[in-house]
């Protein structure tokens, strides 16, 4: 059975909703927007980086600006009062989606590094010390891995790396022998951006917890394409965002367990997070508000809550399962053409992305031939620097799938490689 | 087809896998490195003035990176023989374009001018002008 006749949903009527996947480029890239000098087909394979914004996404957020554009929290005026209520519910749409308990799990960010900065500054800087330790993993993204490393520099707390094994998954027994009785926090990627390994969240935040530490999921890359409910995590933090995920750039999520939540400080101070203010003193608003200070991305949390009811009007496990075919489908294809290394566990067990290297070929030189046949991926770090260094590369090149692409867009990706790697040869 | 097609042109797959006055020279004037961190570009570059300190008369680099900076590299390496000092300082982005003979696209500029950037330095280190802590390119 060819994989096109698995595809778990009908990826043509998707890609209709998806106008910009018509368009074409080749021409002048100084230019913004396609111009008569773009003549080769787009292959949108940069998706863990950011995906594309369907219409009724769009609609969504030009709705909000066209009938009822207006600050919230802040007016009597029925304007004011349809912007609030709609920006509101936003959260309740995400605790749903989530499996958090309602709205006060919920703090709209502006994307996953400013929800991990928020607990690194709200909680870390006034519970960690010298004798804390704060457990990462090698794979981190710099999101985590860079906001802990000066958290723990401005505090003391010394920062662990849980080890990643040559086939790209984590030790788990280096886990447990990192996580003590002196972590304060464990904080894992979900789904590594690089590598595409899943991490067993459930059992690194069960380890947390048995040595009275927090846990914190970064699920940028898991919350888009699979399930994810905090409650079956375990996890007492967890953060996604929006613009990875169908919805606009300018919207994150910070899910925190409301307890702790209640006995945190605010991160930052003015506007909807305040309730009374003297020349003395200020008290905060109840959760999620106390930690969404000034005027907050409204537009925008509306459209997360339009790109979540679009992801799941599809089915979060079939955008799981057509991922994991696309990735499987390119592991192979890739693997057979020769003189490729790709980074991370084998086909069937990975995330939605595939990153590689061709020999003799730097990864900035491929990414530009790909760029020639309309192919857009990633080349770089990734965000993950030090993971680079441990691979002993200093760049690679990625290709990562979503909901619209199609196993005609990897025999692209693979035609276009194969080029560069003749080109170079 | 795009401007990427066109920065890989014969001349430049040429210098990058046979890149011209490549190594280390036994008494150098000045050496410099610099890297592109974000690419993992790598250039070292030796230089030998003459006896008035103002003209090139030998250079060599080696380095690790992606095709176009490795071609500029080799490339520069050979036009800088003769060159004085000043000529050297007024080289600009343009002048390495055009010695490149391609359009780059912008997000590679920076892998093409790395090569002139690591020799300019390292010059104006040597006469002091420059101090080694401030530029992004070290010794
Ligand atoms: C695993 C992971 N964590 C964190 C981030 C940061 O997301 P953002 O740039 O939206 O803050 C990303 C994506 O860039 C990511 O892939």
């Amino acid at each position: 059975m060819g994989v096109q006749e698995q595809y778990p949903f009908d990826v043509a009527a998707i890609r209709d909703d998806f106008p910009i996947l018509e368009r074409s480029v080749g021409g002048d890239p100084t230019a913004a927007g396609q111009d008569e000098t773009d003549d080769i087909d787009l292959v949108y394979l940069d998706n863990a980086a950011t995906s594309h914004t369907p219409e009724p996404v769009v609609e969504a957020i030009t709705d909000y600006y066209r009938s009822y554009n207006s600050n919230v929290h802040r007016g009597i005026h029925q304007l004011s009062q349809e912007a609030s209520v709609a920006y509101e519910e936003a959260h309740d749409v995400v605790a749903d989606f989530i499996g958090a308990a309602g709205r006060e799990e919920v703090i709209f960010t502006k994307n996953t590094t400013e929800a991990m900065n928020l607990v690194a500054y709200a909680w870390g800087l006034a519970e960690l010390g010298p004798d804390d330790n704060v457990v990462l993993t090698e794979m981190e993204h710099h999101a985590s891995l860079v906001t802990w490393q000066q958290i723990g520099k401005k505090t003391g707390a010394s920062v662990r790396y849980i080890e990643v094994t040559d086939e790209g998954t984590l030790d788990m027994d280096d886990a447990a022998a990192k996580i003590d009785d002196d972590t304060a926090m464990v904080s894992a990627v979900h789904v590594s951006n690089t590598l595409a390994t899943v991490n067993p969240i459930r059992e690194l935040a069960a380890l947390a917890d048995d040595h009275g530490a927090l846990s914190f999921a970064d699920a940028a890359q898991s919350v888009p394409n699979r399930p994810v409910d905090v409650d079956d995590l375990g996890v007492d933090f967890l953060a996604f965002s929006g613009h990875k995920m169908c919805g606009p750039t300018g919207i994150g999520v910070l899910y925190g367990r409301e307890a702790l939540l209640d006995s945190m400080e605010p991160y930052l101070y003015g506007g909807e997070m305040i309730r009374r203010v003297t020349f003395e003193d200020s008290t905060w608003e109840d959760l999620p508000w106390k930690f969404e200070a000034g005027t907050p991305s409204i537009a925008q949390g509306i459209g997360l809550a339009a790109a979540i009811e679009y992801v799941e009007d599809i089915g979060i496990e079939r955008i799981e399962e057509h991922e994991r075919l696309l990735a499987e489908y390119a592991h192979d294809r890739l693997t057979d053409l020769g003189g490729v290394e790709i980074y991370g566990p084998p086909g069937d067990e990975r995330g939605g992305l595939v990153a590689f290297n061709v020999d003799g070929v730097h990864a900035h030189d491929l990414s530009s031939i790909l760029n020639d046949y309309g192919v857009a991926v990633r080349a770089g770090d990734h965000c993950t620097q030090p993971l680079h260094d441990k691979l002993g590369v200093a760049a690679s090149v990625r290709a990562s799938f979503y909901i619209y692409n199609t196993v005609e867009e990897v025999d692209a990706l693979v035609d276009a490689v194969r080029e560069a790697r003749d080109l170079f040869a | 087809m795009g401007l990427g097609s066109d920065m890989y042109r014969q001349q430049i797959l040429d210098h990058y896998k046979n890149p011209r006055n490549y190594g280390e020279l036994e008494d150098p004037d000045f050496t410099h490195v610099g890297e592109n961190p974000s690419c993992g570009d790598t250039i070292k570059l030796e230089v030998e003035l003459d006896d008035e300190g103002e003209t090139i008369e030998t250079v060599s680099f080696t380095g690790d990176g992606c095709a176009i900076s490795m071609a500029s590299a080799s490339m520069l390496s050979d036009q800088l023989h003769g060159m004085t000092v000043e000529e050297l300082d007024s080289l600009d982005t343009d002048d390495i374009t055009e010695m490149l003979g391609v359009d780059i696209s912008p997000m590679r500029i920076k892998c093409a001018v790395l090569g002139r950037q690591v020799a300019q330095d390292g010059a104006k280190i040597h006469r002091g002008e420059l101090d080694p802590d401030a530029t992004r390119t070290q010794e």
